[in-house]
């Protein structure tokens, strides 16, 4: 139990342990780009199969709807013993949601635009490469993003409950916290956390209307598929 | 993989104050109140504000702003606060938790109907809140049930995690299981709980399919 006297947060923790601090920013940093990295690329190839070849669409939203389904808590604690406590896990498992989080975004970005544009596209004599590149890319980019910022943050909140299993990041310093009875290293870690997934969502706003000017305030767009997992 | 189904499939596994049973209770009843709780509490304001058009920027900002708290944190932010351990940082959490989505799937699923539609209603006579219950609250169900859908998600999690702050949840066999170095015990526990989310889920889906029967299909 917490001692009833003890404050909520110690300040003068936070000026005596910066190193601690920049630590667990690095590793919740890192982890959150590997999965996010990795997240991308496979959301990417399963989006075109499902794009390309219509009938795998069905089984490839089953399966990233089964998988979303699964709390982080029971995937960290199935991938411990098999892989111990390194980087292995939260790759897999934060990759694991990354992509079930973004291909569903990827699918329905291209879906969106208009076949009339892609019709004229054709008529240009675009190729197919030249066509996604230069038509249906920059017109999915707004979805995209809206995607890319549910991702980000749902990863970042993960990352955190990976602390409960000692796997880096900000959650070490909630569960050192809850162990050790110090709630300082439970409001750190969680301000911290949350934090995080805010500047991160407001870089990736800022990136999106930096490389699609033309589409301002389509980042509501998403509203409707907001709701996401946290965690 | 299999002594994770011997675990489960051993009947003494199942019965007393640890055994399963106790604990899938546990983990449904706890789960069921909070989400009756955020019920109450988050689609009735939802519904009003989504009927006077009102709060859609709020609703938006509500969902990008607790996407970024996760449960884990809800949940030991009630503990350091010293609200004790066990049955009440879990609940309040997943009360927390369940509130965004279910008011953001109430707020957007009715502020979207359109217009044509309210017009319709109001000239066959409706008023106010018989346009909010014939017409809007029909048309607003995909989205408050996919709101449901979310919050139950967060909710069953979450009592996953009430067992690492001393809550007798199906979350206790990882705990134990962990710290006994009992496989076994971890891996059952691991799949009674991704079987619950998994069934939970499909129930959810399975409820809005139904209640949409009389729409035609969109495919």
């Amino acid at each position: 139990m917490i001692a009833q006297d003890e404050p909520l947060i110690r300040w003068d923790w936070l000026g005596s342990h910066t190193d601690v601090l920049v630590e667990r920013t690095v590793q919740h940093l890192e982890l959150t780009a590997i999965a996010f990295g990795a997240g991308l690329v496979i959301a990417a190839v399963l989006a075109s199969i499902a794009r390309r070849w219509r009938w795998t669409n069905t089984p490839i939203t089953t399966v990233t709807t089964v998988l979303y389904t699964i709390p982080a808590v029971a995937l960290f604690a199935a991938l411990i013993p098999v892989f111990g406590v390194g980087i292995t896990v939260p790759a897999i498992a934060l990759t694991t949601y990354s992509l079930v989080v973004l291909t569903p975004f990827l699918i329905v970005a291209f879906d969106e635009v208009d076949q009339a544009t892609i019709d004229a596209a054709d008529a240009m004599g675009m190729t197919r490469l030249q066509r996604l590149v230069s038509v249906e890319l920059p017109l999915a980019l707004p979805s995209i993003f809206a995607g890319l910022r549910v991702t980000a943050v749902t990863i970042i909140g993960l990352v955190t409950v990976g602390g409960l299993f000692g796997l880096g990041g900000f959650g070490n310093l909630v569960d050192d916290g809850l162990t050790r009875d110090f709630p300082t290293l439970i409001v750190v870690g969680i301000v911290a956390s949350i934090a995080l997934a805010l500047l991160v969502d407001l870089l990736l706003v800022i990136v999106s209307t930096l490389v699609s000017p033309w589409q301002r305030g389509a980042g509501q767009r998403g509203a409707r598929r907001t709701a996401g997992r946290t965690a | 993989m299999t002594s994770a189904f011997d675990f489960i499939f051993t009947s003494a596994n199942w019965s007393g104050p640890d055994g399963i049973a106790t604990r899938l209770e546990t983990h449904l009843w706890v789960s069921l109140t909070a989400i009756l709780a955020a019920i109450v509490i988050a689609v009735p304001i939802g519904l009003v504000l989504g009927h006077l058009r009102r709060g859609r920027i709020v609703a938006i900002a509500v969902a990008n702003l607790t996407r970024a708290v996760p449960s884990f944190a809800v949940l030991a932010f009630v503990v350091a606060a010293g609200w004790g351990i066990g049955f009440l940082p879990t609940w309040i959490a997943m009360v927390a938790l369940a509130i965004p989505p279910l008011f953001v799937g109430a707020l957007i699923g009715v502020s979207e109907v359109d217009d044509s539609v309210i017009d319709a209603a109001r000239g066959m006579g409706m008023r106010g809140w018989q346009i909010l219950w014939n017409a809007e609250l029909p048309l607003a169900t995909p989205l408050l049930v996919s709101g449901l859908r979310v919050a139950a998600s967060q909710v069953i999690a979450t009592a996953t995690l009430g067992a690492f702050v001393g809550y007798n949840t199906l979350g206790r066999f990882i705990t134990v299981g962990r710290a006994n170095q009992d496989d076994a015990m971890l891996y059952g526990g691991v799949v009674i709980i991704v079987v619950t989310a998994l069934f939970i889920d499909s129930l959810l889906r399975l409820a809005g399919r139904r209640s949409l029967r009389w729409r035609k299909p969109e495919h």
